[in-house]
């Protein structure tokens, strides 16, 4: 198989991934992916269905490790840190790398509870504090003008695309340093879409974005960087526009182009 | 070419063979409904006449065959809150365990293989049990305490079963959610599962208790007894107990005549007894539900 992957100069990068393999019981879910995931950029997983785009985004901040058969061998640093070793501590590393899900999961609690379950969970804060991280993290989800009255009120009452921005929100609460987002439009409507990607576009300034899509047009939108992965494969990682306009691969391009998936 | 979707004549084949499948189904809902209400009407129009203030708060007198049932309708209370005081705790954490924490595994399928299996032991055989654990190697004698442990084992797989299948309804999106924003294990179970599960769990727990309260041979080697003047006075006190009571009164009694009126009332009473915990059940559910929700 031919590949192309692009170097990341060293000072930029945030996610260092060394031959990743990741099995679920005895099927190879991702094999010997090794790439460099730089800082504040966004960086955009395509792929066809069961290629591996979501297991690979959950390896980032063990989300695996839920699944009981689930296996890795490689390493993955973060910061230079490799995140599975055996003294890693999963709260912090879940802290550092949040992770917004495919379906928007808002717990069936009051907004304002939602914002700030990650960080009841994790310290004691003084009331007039948590209000303070409650309402930013909302301005930076681009929500808080529609919810402000209603804090209180519960956030399964709010539409699709707005809870998917009070996960966003909720994740940006914890204060992250990474945020992984595992296809978060594909359950949303157009205009809720629109909304969710002018956010990662603003997001970047501050956070390393990772984001797995099977939507190429939104990948060629919102990304810096993008990696397309084919049957657990890493095949080609380079600079989006590349990616788009002049793929090294055979593979790349027949997929891009629509020639399957 | 258009279809038309007008029927083509009244009574189509498959029409008819629905028609009788639907026949089938209501029939067999209503012969359910028939037994319950007819089984309902015969108990309380034979047992109404002896229900009054004294039969309910009085202890039984002349062998019997006067008096009410009051340390019986105690007794009852007793027991049942000794059994719940044990075995839902103890349900609802093992539960918690096996859904949340145990690895998925050959021990753990073990453990549920034998939880299943011993709510289908007979409860006979629980009596035997508690008479040789409880009474005699555990030293509780013939006592409320004992038969209240024994119906705790009883309703223990029941309960771990009940509130395992309400925690795995919650759905894994809050789980997953929990852990993400870097909640531990334990923390995301108290703040994102047990919430949403605690309904289904006492749901489960009461109709437990609801069962175990109507029991009778887990009881008659354990602590029930034939006759007492008194209520129990400490945890080693034997009891009157409503089933066995009932038991007594309908099968052992010197009078069976004199005793049926008697029978029936304790009948009546003992579920009128389990009616009440079936409501206090959907009571704490639909209360918790409403609490949680929003």
């Amino acid at each position: 198989m031919e590949k192309s992957y692009i170097g990341i100069p060293e000072g930029q990068i945030k996610i260092q991934v060394e031959n990743l393999h990741l099995y679920y019981g005895n099927k190879l879910v991702l094999k010997n992916i090794s790439m460099s995931i730089p800082e504040k950029k966004v960086t955009a997983i395509i792929g066809p269905s069961g290629c591996g785009k979501s297991s690979f985004v959950r390896v980032l901040n063990r989300m695996n490790d839920l699944i009981p058969e689930a296996r890795t061998e490689g390493r993955v640093l973060i910061d230079g840190e490799n995140i599975y070793d055996r003294d890693v501590d999963l709260v912090a590393l879940r802290k550092k790398v949040g992770l917004v899900f495919q379906k928007p999961n808002p717990f069936p609690k009051s907004i304002f509870d939602n914002i700030a379950y990650g960080l009841k969970v994790g310290r004691r804060c003084r009331r007039e504090e948590l209000e303070a991280i409650v309402e930013k993290s909302l301005r930076q989800a681009a929500l808080w003008e529609e919810v402000k009255d209603r804090l209180h009120q519960s956030a399964l009452a709010l539409s699709g695309g707005q809870q998917q921005r009070l996960c966003i929100a909720r994740a940006l609460a914890v204060e992250p340093e990474i945020i992984l987002f595992d296809e978060p439009c594909s359950a949303i409507d157009p205009i809720a879409t629109a909304r969710v990607e002018e956010l990662i576009h603003q997001l970047k300034k501050d956070y390393t974005v990772v984001i797995v899509t099977h939507n190429m047009q939104q990948a060629a939108r919102v990304s810096d960087y993008t990696a397309f992965l084919w049957l657990g494969k890493l095949i080609e990682f380079d600079r989006t526009p590349k990616i788009f306009t002049n793929p090294a691969c055979k593979l790349t391009e027949d997929y891009i182009t629509g020639r399957f998936g | 070419m258009t279809r038309s979707v007008k029927k083509v004549s009244e009574w189509r084949g498959s029409q008819l063979a629905e028609f009788i499948g639907f026949f089938m189904l209501r029939i067999a809902v209503y012969s359910v409904l028939f037994i319950l209400l007819y089984f309902f009407y015969d108990i309380s129009s034979q047992g109404y006449k002896v229900i009054s203030w004294e039969f309910l708060s009085q202890a039984p007198r002349r062998g019997m065959t006067e008096g009410g049932i009051f340390p019986a309708i105690v007794g009852t209370f007793l027991v049942t809150l000794i059994t719940a005081i044990f075995a839902v705790p103890l349900g609802m954490a093992a539960a918690i365990y096996l859904n949340e924490y145990a690895r998925a595994g050959r021990l753990t399928r073990l453990i549920r293989l034998s939880i299943r299996n011993l709510a289908g032991v007979p409860s006979i055989v629980y009596g035997l049990f508690g008479v040789i654990l409880f009474v005699n190697i555990m030293k509780f004698g013939t006592s409320v305490l004992s038969a209240g442990l024994t119906l705790g084992l009883l309703t223990l797989p029941w309960t771990i079963t009940a509130s395992e299948e309400a925690l795995k309804s919650v759905p894994d999106a809050y789980r997953e959610g929990a852990l993400a924003l870097g909640a531990t294990r334990w923390q995301m179970i108290r703040t994102n599962v047990l919430p949403y599960a605690i309904p289904g769990m006492l749901t489960g727990a009461v109709l437990g208790l609801a069962r175990a309260a109507g029991e009778t041979a887990p009881i008659m080697f354990t602590g029930a007894a034939f006759y007492l003047p008194y209520i129990p006075q400490s945890l080693k006190d034997q009891f009157m107990a409503l089933p066995y009571h009932l038991y007594i009164m309908a099968t052992q009694h010197h009078a069976i005549d004199r005793a049926r009126e008697l029978a029936y009332g304790t009948a009546l009473v003992l579920i009128a007894f389990i009616i009440l915990f079936n409501l206090g059940a959907i009571l704490i559910r639909s209360r918790l539900r409403k609490k949680w929700r929003h």
